[in-house]
């Protein structure tokens, strides 16, 4: 029985992290999906700080519906994700300060990524705890892995590693990667290569 | 004065708020399939970039920093964009009709654009004057004017081309969008005084 609950949570997570994925199906926090990619490592923090956020704001979110008025709702989400985006912030600041240097305007910016407000809006605030929890899992985890993915395709393309580690000669890579146009020219061709496997099955 | 065209060139053209820091693509992405719709969203972001990063910097200047307390800027300044962005709304709506008829249906989009968020930060962040902000946020939406319409004016032109079924829609226009931001590159190293 335990067993059996357990299972379909984690069905629920894989499922809502492939159907509902930010970046390939939704297409939704476009600008941190371009700018914090330049790496797999930087795209992969990026990913795993809006997950933290998202779980968090989801399950507050969530155990708050009820007392929420529906007309002030939006400015109450938003109020209830900025404050985790400032504690994210702080704890940043404090533990990660070399990251928090790369990724820069991305995290405060976490405030206004789509993803969080639409998860909130459509899930958080007409479900129960643990479901909205295992939402923020699922789409935070979509979303990390969309962004480790194109960093790691775009790091590989532009300097010939994945996670740092060298795969073939760094000259042999083409910078333009891992610079601004390569972003949207390797999302979009990843976008393609995505519809066109959904289009054969 | 140097300094002040300095910001203009690099914010509009070097260091394009699109193509070349990656902030306000969900915009830039969905309302471009129109010249029309992207002059009239360029408009409407350069309005409340302008008074948005006014407001918040004095937000910044004369209540966060004196009272201590700049670690809630994020919360601040996003209820302030919000609010504003309401505001503005009205007072439009009452005082210049036709404007609120060509700005209208942009407005409320515009709290959720992470450009006008960003800007707001930025300007703080590099310690900048009131005036060299001022000059800064209308610059940078221009600059995003610029990238938006450039962008739909090419758009309107892929509607007619034959695209691989795969590439439809979102792929191809990041594709253009890469391309675009290659062409902006060219003006990498421009300086001014």
């Amino acid at each position: 029985m335990r067993r059996g609950y357990v299972m379909n949570k984690l069905k629920f997570i894989i499922e809502s992290a492939v159907k509902n994925n930010p970046t390939f199906v939704l297409l939704l926090g476009m600008c941190p999906t371009l700018g914090t990619t330049n790496s797999a490592v930087n795209g992969m923090s990026m990913g795993l700080a809006t997950m933290g956020v998202l779980i968090c704001s989801n399950t507050v979110i969530s155990l708050l519906r009820n007392v929420i008025p529906d007309k002030v709702r939006i400015p109450a989400f938003i109020v209830v994700i900025a404050s985790f985006v400032s504690v994210l912030q702080m704890i940043m600041q404090a533990y990660m300060p070399a990251l928090y240097e790369t990724l820069g305007i991305f995290i405060p910016l976490i405030v206004v990524n789509c993803i969080l407000l639409g998860r909130a809006e459509a899930f958080a605030s007409k479900n129960n705890v643990t479901d909205s929890f295992c939402d923020g899992v699922g789409v935070g985890l979509g979303f990390t892995v969309s962004l480790t993915l194109l960093g790691a395709v775009r790091e590989f393309l532009g300097t010939g590693r994945i996670f740092n580690m060298e795969v073939y000669g760094e000259e042999y890579g083409s910078l333009v990667f891992v610079l601004a146009p390569g972003a949207f020219i390797a999302l979009g061709l990843l976008i393609a290569f995505v519809n066109n496997i959904k289009s054969h099955s | 004065m140097l300094a002040y065209i300095s910001i203009i060139i690099t914010a509009i053209f070097v260091n394009n708020i699109v193509f070349a820091q990656f902030l306000g693509i969900c915009p830039f992405l969905g309302v471009s399939k129109r010249i029309s719709s992207a002059a009239g969203m360029g408009m409407a972001v350069t309005f409340v970039m302008a008074v948005a990063t006014v407001v918040t910097y004095m937000l910044q200047e004369y209540v966060l920093v004196p009272l201590g307390i700049t670690f809630l800027q994020t919360i601040a300044f996003i209820l302030v964009i919000a609010a504003l962005v309401q505001v503005l709304e009205i007072v439009i709506k009452k005082a210049m009709p036709v404007l609120y008829q060509a700005l209208g249906v942009f407005l409320p989009l515009i709290t959720t654009n992470c450009a006008v968020l960003g800007v707001a930060i930025l300007v703080i962040q590099k310690e900048m004057t009131l005036i060299e902000s001022l000059v800064y946020a209308v610059s940078t939406a221009l600059g995003f004017t610029l990238a938006l319409v450039v962008f739909a004016g090419i758009r309107e032109q892929l509607a007619l081309a034959k695209v691989p079924k795969p590439l439809q829609g979102t792929p191809i226009a990041l594709i253009t969008a890469g391309i675009l931001a290659m062409a902006f590159m060219g003006f990498a190293g421009i300086k001014i005084g």
